[in-house]
């Protein structure tokens, strides 16, 4: 019999790289973002809302948004896991925190979406 | 500890009173306990993120009540401490993701890298701070 646990880490190498690749994606996309913030106009409401009209521009947060919601998901999991021993309160906690993760990405689809 | 390399068991040592009150950690490792402290702070905080750009994007009228908003001292002050969260995540970050291929491992390197992000993301925190400001 295999005595798998249920909320465990299904050990998972997938998630380890997961993990990393999603950081790396969200660290490209900060330094990008950073530079054309800093570097640009003085940011009022028109070039606020320019900025995320922009075609490539809305692309890239999602892929952003859709790395973080990945990279938090393993995060959170990892220290549920590390101080959450209880079983049910595991499961629990961890279910809470996928939908709080799917309501962000959701949100943000609508924030970036929206005709305004 | 002694045994511990035998005990085929043996558990992490996670005790978060350990970690904060008892031990006393090298830079490397309150590098990594602040780049868990600095996840689950952004983790919980996007949600006020998430609100502040909704907002700052709907309309004129919500830009600047975000800018009013941003005004005040503790808003200001909350979102420095995001601020740093998130450039103390992204630096070790990246110090992990060298970590994981080999790169700085040996102790002296791995001590000179933690000094690094700890300077750096600070620096870059006062950098926005100003900016914010």
């Amino acid at each position: 019999m295999v005595n798998r646990i249920v909320v465990g880490a299904h050990y998972g190498l997938r998630d380890w790289l997961a993990q990393r690749v999603t950081g790396l994606i969200m660290a490209v996309y900060s330094i990008i973002v950073a530079v054309v913030l800093t570097t640009g106009a003085p940011i009022r409401y028109a070039v606020w809302r320019d900025l995320f009209s922009q075609g490539w521009m809305r692309v890239a947060t999602l892929l952003f948004a859709t790395s973080l919601a990945w990279h938090m998901w393993v995060g959170v999991r990892d220290i549920l896991m590390d101080y959450v021993k209880p079983l049910g309160a595991r499961l629990a906690l961890q279910i809470f925190v996928l939908l709080v993760i799917s309501g962000y990405l959701a949100w943000t689809i609508q924030i970036l979406w929206r005709t305004a | 500890m002694a045994t511990a390399a035998t005990n085929k068991d043996r558990p992490k040592y996670l005790s978060l009173r350990a970690i904060l009150f008892e031990l006393r950690l090298p830079i490397a490792g309150w590098i990594s306990i602040l780049h868990r402290v600095s996840g689950v702070l952004l983790f919980v905080s996007a949600v006020w993120l998430l609100f502040l750009l909704d907002r700052s994007l709907s309309s004129e009228t919500g830009f600047a009540s975000i800018q009013r908003y941003l005004g005040f001292a503790l808003v200001k002050l909350s979102l420095l401490v995001l601020v740093w969260a998130y450039c103390h995540h992204l630096c070790a970050g990246i110090r992990f993701l060298l970590l994981d291929l080999h790169k700085g491992v040996d102790k002296a390197s791995a001590r000179r890298s933690s000094i690094v992000v700890l300077v750096v993301s600070l620096a870059l925190t006062a950098y926005f701070g100003v900016k914010l400001w």
